[in-house]
C-alpha cells in the first residue's frame, strides 16, 4: 500500500493525495510542508534514521508565539546563564522515534543564534540554549513548530527540580549501600572458607573488623533512612515497615560488633549490609516511578494554553502569557479560546461553554454587559473582554483554593504492608524474648546468639520488596493502558469497593452535543444542512452533523442571529421562501406559527432534559430537534460491570438536574445517589459526607469537580479535563469513558492481590529461617542464602502478576 | 598468607576511588536522563548514502 512520505501513513483516496514540486505523494498538505523544511534544511537523513517507523502527524500550530518574547514569559521560564546565554525548557508534542531527537537536535543548524537544543525523549523536554542578540525565543519557536514539533513552555520547572535532586540523592545512597554490601559480601566469603576448612584467628578477627567497618557504615549512611522510619514510627506509635526493619538492621550490627570483640561466635555483617541495598533498590524503583508520573502529569499541563491576546498601548492585540494580565486590561477572544479571567463583554456576541467551570453541558448565550468568567470557552465569535479579576480572586482562583483546603483534609492511608509491621514486630520481640528465655537455662552464650540469628533471619527484607513491586509492575502497565497513577498507594485505596460519584459530563457521556430526538420531514434535510452550515455554534454543528449532506437545495441570502438561529432564503417551484433554524425564542420573534403536535413533542423534549431547536419554512414550523449530550456507547455495560465487583455507582453533576435524571433513568440508577445542579461546593460536601461510611472514589473532570477530586478517597481525573483538576486528582485516564475506570478498579484489585501474595510468601520464608534460628541451626551462610532467594521469589511473582489488562 | 593484611585496605581503597567517581557521576545529573543518549548514540553518525558506496 502506498504511503506518505513523511508520516508513513497510508495514503488517502487517489483525489485527495497531495502531491509536491518532484512528485511526490502526501497525505496532507502539513506533511508536505514539514518534508520541504527537512528537505530545504539538508536534513533529509531524517527519513533514512527513521527506518521503517511511522512518523508523527504534524500538528503544526502555526502560531506566530509572540507571547514567548515578553517579559512576564522570560521571568517564568527562562534561565540566564554565565555566558549571557538564556535556556529556556519547552515541552514539544509529536516526539515518538529516534529519528526525532536527531532532528530537534539539529535546531542550531536551522536557527542560527540557537547555540544548543538537548531532547530529554523520555520526558519529551526540550531545553534549548540561544544567544539572545542574535535570535529571539518566538522565532526558534516557530522553527520547532516548523518541523512538526510544537512547542510550549515546559511548566511545574521548579518541583521537577525538586525531584531530580531527590533522584540524585536516592542514586548516590543506592550505590553506596551497592558498594557496601558487595564489598562486604566479598570479605565474608573469605570468613566462609574460614567456617569451613579454619582460619587463624588474627586473620577471621580482621577480616571481621573490616566487615563491621562496611556493615557500620551501610547502616549509619544509607541504612540511615530506615532508622529515622523507626524513630518516628516509635515517635507517633504507628506502626510503619521501618521498624522490624531497623530492628534486624540494630541487632545484626551490635551483636556481630560484640562477637568480633570478644572474638567468638557468629556475624551477619554481609546480611546486614545486603539487606540494606535490596530494600533501598525496592524503594527506588517506586519512587522512581512515583517521580515520573508526576513529571508527565505536570508536563501535561504545558499543553493548556495560558496565553491571552491582550490590547497594547498602540491599539493592536498581541499574545502575552497570561498571568502579565492585570484588571482594567482589555483582551481578545477568538473562537474556541479559553477565559484567562473574568471580566465583562465590551464588544461582540457570542456562546460561552461553561462546561469545565460548572458542568453545564448547554453552551450559554453571552453579549455586552455581561459577564465572562475564567476557565470557561468561548466557542462561537470573536469578543473583546475587559478584565475585572485576575488570578486568585477569580471564581477560578477560588475554586483551586477551595482544592488545597480539601486536600489538607485527606485522610492518609495506613498500607497494607504497614499494617502488618506493628504485628510483625511484636511477634519478633516476642519470639526473641522467648528464644533468649529458652536457651538461657542450657547454655547463656547461645541464647544469645540465637535470639540475634532470629532477628536477622526474621528481618522482612522481601516483605519490604513485595508491595514496592508489585505496585511499580502495576503502575507500568496502567500506563501503558493510558492510566496514570499518581503514588502506589492509590491502587491499594482502589482495590476495597465502594461508592463511585461519576460526573456526568465527559465521563457517562460524549461531552457534546447530539441530535437525539428529531421529529420532522426528511425531505427538509438538504436545506437545515445547509442553512446551519454556516453557523460554529455547538447545536448548530450537531444538526449538521446529523443533516448529512446539502444535496442541492439552494439557498440564498443566509444569516445567523448569534444565540438565537440562521434564517435564509430557499429556492422552491414557487419561488423563495424564507427558511429558519433556532431556539424557540427566534420562532416567537418571528411569529412562526407552531402546531399543537410540535409543541406537544417540544414539551416532551424539555421534560426529558434536552434541548429543543425548532425548523421552519414560511411562517410554519416544519420539524423539532431534541438535542442533548448522548451517552457513551458503553456506559450502561461498564455500569453493570462496575456493580458486578461490588461498587455502587451515583452521579454528582453540576448540569441541570432533569438532564442528570434523564440519564441516571437510562442507566437505572438509584436515585437517592444521584444528585443534579450540584455547585463544587455541593460536590465536595457530598463527597465528604458520603466518605462517613466508606471509601469514595470521584470521577470527574472539570474545575467544579476539583475539590471533590482532591477531598475524596481517591480522585480520577479524566482525558480533556481543566488543569486544575488533574492537579487534584490521584489518578488521570487519557481516554474519556467508563472502559478506563472500570479498568482502573479491576486492576487495582488485582495489585492488592499480588501484594497480598507477595506478603504471605516473604512470612512464609521468615518463619522458616525463624525457626531454623531459634532452634539453633542456622548459620550466616544459611542466613545469606536464604534471604536472597525470598526476595527473588517474591521479585518473580510480582513481574508475572497479571495486573491491569485490557477489559 | 600475610599479604591479605596489605592487600584487603589496598583494595578497599580502590573500591572507595570508584565509589566517589561514582557519587560524582551522579551528583553532576549523569543519571538525570537514562533513555535519551542510548538512542542518541544511535544517531551521530551520517548514514552512508548509496553514492558514497559507490565510490568506495
Amino acid at each position: 500500500m502506498a504511503t506518505c512520505i513523511h508520516c508513513s501513513l497510508p495514503l488517502p483516496a487517489a483525489s485527495e493525495v497531495i502531491f509536491n514540486e518532484d512528485g511526490r505523494a502526501f497525505c496532507c498538505t502539513g506533511c508536505r510542508s514539514v518534508f520541504a523544511v527537512i528537505h530545504g534544511a539538508g536534513l533529509e537523513d531524517f527519513y533514512a534514521l527513521r527506518g521503517s517507523e511511522q512518523g508523527a502527524v504534524p500538528k503544526r500550530s502555526g502560531r506566530a508565539f509572540e507571547e514567548f518574547d515578553d517579559e512576564e514569559f522570560h521571568r517564568l521560564y527562562v534561565r540566564i546563564g554565565a555566558d549571557g546565554f538564556l535556556t529556556v525548557e519547552l515541552y514539544v508534542e509529536g516526539v515518538h522515534c529516534n529519528a526525532c531527537i536527531w532532528l530537534v537536535e539539529k535546531l542550531p543548524g536551522l536557527a542560527p543564534g540557537v547555540r544548543e537544543a538537548r531532547l530529554d525523549f523520555g520526558r519529551s523536554v526540550c531545553a534549548v540554549t540561544w544567544d539572545p542578540t542574535r535570535i529571539g525565543l518566538s522565532q526558534i519557536a516557530r522553527h520547532l513548530d516548523l518541523l512538526g514539533y510544537s512547542p510550549h513552555p515546559a511548566r511545574g520547572g521548579k518541583s521537577r527540580e525538586l525531584r531530580r535532586g531527590e533522584e540524585r540523592k536516592e542514586i548516590m545512597r543506592l550505590g553506596v549501600a551497592a558498594a557496601l554490601a558487595m564489598n562486604a559480601m566479598l570479605i565474608a566469603f573469605a570468613l566462609y572458607g574460614g567456617i569451613l576448612s579454619g582460619m587463624e584467628d588474627n586473620m577471621r578477627d580482621t577480616f571481621r573488623t573490616y566487615s563491621f567497618g562496611m556493615a557500620a557504615l551501610a547502616v549509619f549512611w544509607p541504612g540511615r533512612t530506615f532508622l529515622r522510619g523507626a524513630v518516628a514510627s516509635l515517635r507517633t506509635r504507628t506502626a510503619h515497615m521501618d521498624l522490624p526493619i531497623a530492628m534486624g538492621l540494630l541487632a545484626g550490627l551490635l551483636g556481630g560488633a560484640y562477637n568480633t570483640f570478644v572474638g567468638r561466635g557468629e556475624v551477619y555483617f554481609e546480611s546486614v549490609a545486603f539487606l540494606i541495598f535490596l530494600l533501598l533498590f525496592g524503594r527506588f524503583l517506586q519512587n522512581r516511578q512515583q517521580r515520573a508520573a508526576r513529571d508527565s502529569l505536570e508536563l501535561l499541563h504545558s499543553l493548556t494554553p495560558s496565553r491571552a491576546r491582550r490590547l497594547d498601548a498602540e491599539g493592536e492585540f498581541r499574545e502575552v502569557p497570561a498571568s502579565a494580565l492585570l484588571p482594567g486590561d482589555r483582551i481578545e477572544l477568538r473562537a474556541l479560546d479559553s477565559v484567562p479571567a473574568d471580566g465583562r463583554i465590551v464588544e461582540g456576541e457570542s456562546a460561552l461553554d461553561r462546561k469545565l467551570l460548572s458542568g453545564e453541558s448547554r453552551p450559554v448565550r453571552a453579549i455586552v454587559g455581561d459577564e465572562v468568567l475564567a476557565g470557561t470557552v468561548n466557542l462561537q465569535s470573536r469578543l473583546v473582554v475587559e478584565i475585572e479579576t485576575v488570578g486568585e480572586a477569580t471564581r477560578l482562583g477560588q475554586l483551586l483554593s477551595l482544592v488545597e483546603s480539601a486536600a489538607g483534609r485527606a485522610a492518609p492511608l495506613v498500607r497494607v504492608a504497614d499494617r502488618m509491621a506493628g504485628l510483625f514486630t511484636l511477634l519478633l520481640v516476642f519470639l526473641s524474648v522467648g528464644t533468649l528465655w529458652y536457651w538461657w537455662a542450657i547454655d547463656p552464650a547461645a541464647a544469645v546468639e540465637n535470639s540475634v540469628a532470629l532477628l536477622i533471619v526474621a528481618c522482612p527484607c522481601a516483605l519490604g520488596l513485595a508491595t514496592p513491586l508489585a505496585i511499580v509492575v502495576a503502575v507500568g502497565r496502567a500506563a501503558r493502558l493510558g492510566i496514570l497513577v499518581q503514588g502506589g498507594e492509590v491502587l491499594e485505596r482502589l482495590a476495597k469497593p465502594g461508592l463511585v460519584y461519576l460526573d456526568k459530563t465527559g465521563t457517562l457521556t460524549r461531552g457534546e452535543m447530539s441530535v437525539v430526538e428529531w421529529m420532522g420531514d426528511d425531505r427538509d434535510r438538504g436545506w437545515i444542512h445547509g442553512l446551519e452550515a454556516i453557523s460554529s455554534h455547538p447545536l448548530a454543528c450537531a444538526i449538521e452533523a446529523w443533516a448529512g449532506e446539502t444535496r442541492g437545495a439552494q439557498l440564498s441570502s443566509v444569516k445567523e442571529y448569534i444565540g438565537l438561529g440562521v434564517e435564509g432564503e430557499l429556492r422552491t417551484s414557487m419561488g423563495f421562501e424564507v427558511v429558519r433554524i433556532g431556539s424557540l425564542a427566534f420562532m416567537d420573534a418571528n411569529q412562526v406559527e407552531i402546531s399543537p403536535a410540535l409543541s406537544d413533542r417540544i414539551a416532551k423534549l424539555l421534560a426529558r432534559g434536552l434541548s429543543p431547536v425548532v425548523a421552519s419554512k414560511g411562517s410554519t414550523a416544519v420539524s423539532v430537534f431534541g438535542l442533548g449530550d448522548a451517552l457513551q456507547k458503553d456506559a450502561k455495560a461498564m455500569i453493570d460491570e462496575l456493580r458486578l465487583g461490588g461498587w455502587r455507582v451515583g452521579i454528582l453533576s453540576g448540569d441541570h438536574p432533569e438532564v442528570v435524571a434523564s440519564v441516571a433513568r437510562e442507566l437505572g440508577l438509584e436515585s437517592e445517589l444521584v444528585f443534579g445542579g450540584v455547585s463544587p461546593e455541593g460536590k465536595l460536601q457530598a463527597v465528604e459526607s458520603a466518605m462517613k461510611f466508606g471509601p469514595v472514589v470521584m470521577v470527574g473532570d472539570g474545575v467544579n469537580d476539583a475539590a471533590a477530586l482532591a477531598a475524596a478517597t481517591t480522585g480520577v481525573a479524566v482525558e480533556g479535563g481543566a488543569e486544575a483538576s488533574l492537579a487534584a486528582a490521584d489518578v488521570y485516564l487519557s481516554e474519556g469513558g467508563l472502559r478506563q475506570v472500570a479498568r482502573l478498579l479491576d486492576g487495582s484489585r488485582r495489585t492488592l492481590l499480588t501484594i497480598k501474595r507477595g506478603i504471605l510468601i516473604s512470612l512464609l520464608y521468615n518463619g522458616v529461617a525463624a525457626w531454623l534460628a531459634m532452634t539453633g541451626r542456622i548459620d550466616p551462610i544459611l542466613a545469606a542464602v536464604l534471604m536472597p532467594v525470598s526476595s527473588l521469589t517474591v521479585v518473580s511473582l510480582a513481574y508475572r502478576a497479571r495486573t491491569f489488562r485490557a477489559l | 598468607m600475610n599479604i591479605v593484611f596489605i592487600v584487603l585496605p589496598f583494595a578497599l581503597l580502590i573500591a572507595g576511588g570508584v565509589l566517589a567517581a561514582f557519587l560524582w557521576a551522579a551528583r553532576s545529573g549523569q543519571f538525570d536522563d537514562m533513555e535519551t543518549p542510548g538512542r542518541r548514540m544511535l544517531l551521530d553518525d551520517v548514514p552512508i548514502k548509496k553514492e558514497d558506496k559507490e565510490l568506495e
